[in-house]
């Protein structure tokens, strides 16, 4: 392995006077994706938005490519090539498709990349074409995601740092979006950091991952060593095992507590 | 040919009142904060003019003072955000809203001491000679604010639709937190916005100097220029323009056809109707997020 593209050592930072994350320490190869698993409240977004610098650390650092990004402006962070798409499908609800997707390569000038890269975008995602001069807040839900994800892509980042993308979708949407991130990933050597809930998805599409509980990671390991994991499947897959009375046990421990 | 003059006179009127909506929906748009000295904006720039352009002042040409004034106001609405504002940044909104009202104070005051409080009237070029257009008489000052004020819409409109800056601005005022992510510096788009809603109170000032006496206290106007961005709804640039044009031609005819103390009311009656009936406004631009 050569040098990580992200690499974050020790970090914390605060919500309020909420402390929540405690020193989390993670990295990211290029090409690879990685996700980071966690309930409500875990830390994870506080994660990516304190990367993305939206949020200043208050201790720790994380350095991109080689050079220390912290406690930078937000669009300091964006021109060193990192697109953070926000949970929640964040578009921009009066603005077109089309303009959705100019305001993603804002901070680019190369007119005729620029116009290459939408008509990827539209490649990825067809609904978008045919959408193209809607507003975008007259899109569903999952056409919102889709959005969010192609105007960070018309960034052409050199990493994604993806918050829940299937919140609040169909489970054939998230099918249909994760499937559209493996052939990015793939196709593209878009690199990326996948904050999820949904462990199932993530694990599946994931090289690595790290599970974070109350700001901490309490685990990582690659995609697959965490399925085979017994916490993670008791816990995050949802798979239970059977007791000797046939009961479910509802009070299993976690070997990390 | 009453009412035609009654509403040519409401019109130019009520472009000014729409201008100065436009700043308090500019600011509002791009910080969700309201600038209530947007009306003593529109004041200072009008005396900014009149001290660069009367004779016992500076004495410069109209022509010239004019853009210099517009500038100067916009400086000064960048650095008000810069210097002022942006310290406020992560503070309540109801700082903001203080702030400016105690900011209009300020502006009245020192306008008052160096202009004086006494009424004066900028010489302007626009303020000599009427029009009389078959049996209608109209004044060239009306007919100048409505045009400019038709122009600087145009202008507005044009720069927030095609140009990456004002695209940029209406990003940042829809969803800032997208805005942020994307790269684009919110934190120096807001200040340029400031810039923007100066610009806009100076032109609405020169123009307002320009049909009659302004003395200090003229920047009480907002109060009415707030109704109409209320009316038009407020967030939305060509709902203010409507809002305030609505304020301006219901004055003159509640005036001529209303009970003398009933129609100084007549703007704020429709402003409660407005409220009670369409809470978003007139125009609204307001649409609920999807979950």
């Amino acid at each position: 392995m050569g040098e990580p593209l992200l690499e974050i050592r020790n970090l914390e930072s605060f919500y309020g006077p909420i402390m929540a994350i405690r020193g989390v320490s993670l990295t990211v190869e290029p090409g690879q994706i990685v996700t980071v698993l966690g309930a409500n409240g875990a830390g994870k977004s506080t994660l990516l938005r304190t990367i993305s610098g939206l949020m200043d650390p208050e201790k720790g650092e994380i350095h991109f490519a080689g050079r220390p990004i912290h406690g930078q402006e937000p669009h300091k962070v964006v021109e060193a090539g990192i697109v953070h798409v926000p949970e929640g499908r964040e578009v921009f609800p009066l603005l077109t498709v089309d303009e959705n997707l100019t305001l993603g390569a804002y901070t680019r000038r190369d007119r005729t990349e620029i116009a290459r890269d939408r008509e990827k975008v539209f490649d990825y995602f067809p609904i978008l074409a045919e959408r193209r001069h809607q507003e975008a807040g007259t899109l569903s839900g999952g056409q919102q995601q889709m959005l969010a994800i192609g105007r960070g892509l018309m960034l052409r980042p050199r990493i994604m740092l993806l918050d829940e993308p299937s919140l609040g979708l169909s489970p054939l949407l998230v099918q249909e979006i994760f499937a559209i991130l493996r052939r990015l990933n793939a196709d593209e050597g878009v690199t990326m950091v996948l904050v999820e809930q949904n462990a199932r998805v993530a694990l599946d599409l994931a090289h690595a991952g790290y599970v974070m509980e109350i700001g901490r990671v309490v685990m990582n390991g690659s995609a697959d060593r965490l399925k085979n994991s017994e916490d993670i499947q008791a816990f995050y897959l949802g798979q239970q095992e059977v007791g000797q009375r046939g009961e479910k046990r509802w009070k299993r421990k976690k070997t990390w507590r | 040919m009453d009412q035609l003059q009654l509403l040519v006179s409401g019109l130019a009127n009520g472009c000014v009142y729409g201008l100065i909506a436009l700043g308090f929906v500019l600011i509002y748009k791009a910080t969700e904060a309201v600038n209530f000295a947007q009306g003593d904006f529109m004041m200072l720039g009008a005396f900014v003019a009149l001290g660069l352009t009367n004779a016992e002042y500076m004495a410069l040409p109209f022509w010239l003072a004019a853009p210099l004034s517009i500038l100067v106001m916009a400086v000064l609405g960048y650095l008000l955000d810069l210097l002022v504002l942006r310290r406020l940044f992560g503070q309540s909104q109801i700082a903001v809203v203080i702030l400016t009202i105690a900011l209009g104070f300020v502006i009245r005051f020192v306008a008052g001491a160096i202009w004086g409080h006494e009424p004066q009237t900028l010489q302007s070029p626009l303020s000599q000679g009427d029009i009389s257009l078959g049996g209608v008489v109209l004044s060239v000052v009306d007919l100048a604010v409505i045009v400019v004020t038709v122009l600087l819409t145009i202008t507005l409109y044009q720069f927030f639709q095609r140009t990456r800056l004002g695209l940029a601005m209406q990003a940042a005022s829809q969803n800032q937190m997208a805005a942020y992510v994307m790269g684009i510096p919110v934190k120096r788009v807001q200040g340029l916005i400031w810039g923007i809603s100066g610009a806009t109170a100076a032109v609405a000032g020169i123009l307002f100097a320009s049909k009659g006496a302004m003395d200090p206290n003229a920047g009480l106007l907002g109060i009415k220029a707030f109704a109409a961005a209320v009316i038009g709804g407020f967030g939305s640039l060509p709902g203010a323009l409507v809002g305030g044009l609505i304020v301006g031609v219901i004055e003159p005819f509640a005036a001529r056809y209303l009970a003398a103390g009933y129609s100084q009311i007549a703007p704020y009656a429709l402003l409660l109707a407005v409220l009670v009936f369409r809470p978003h406004g007139l125009i609204s631009q307001t649409r609920m997020k999807k979950v």
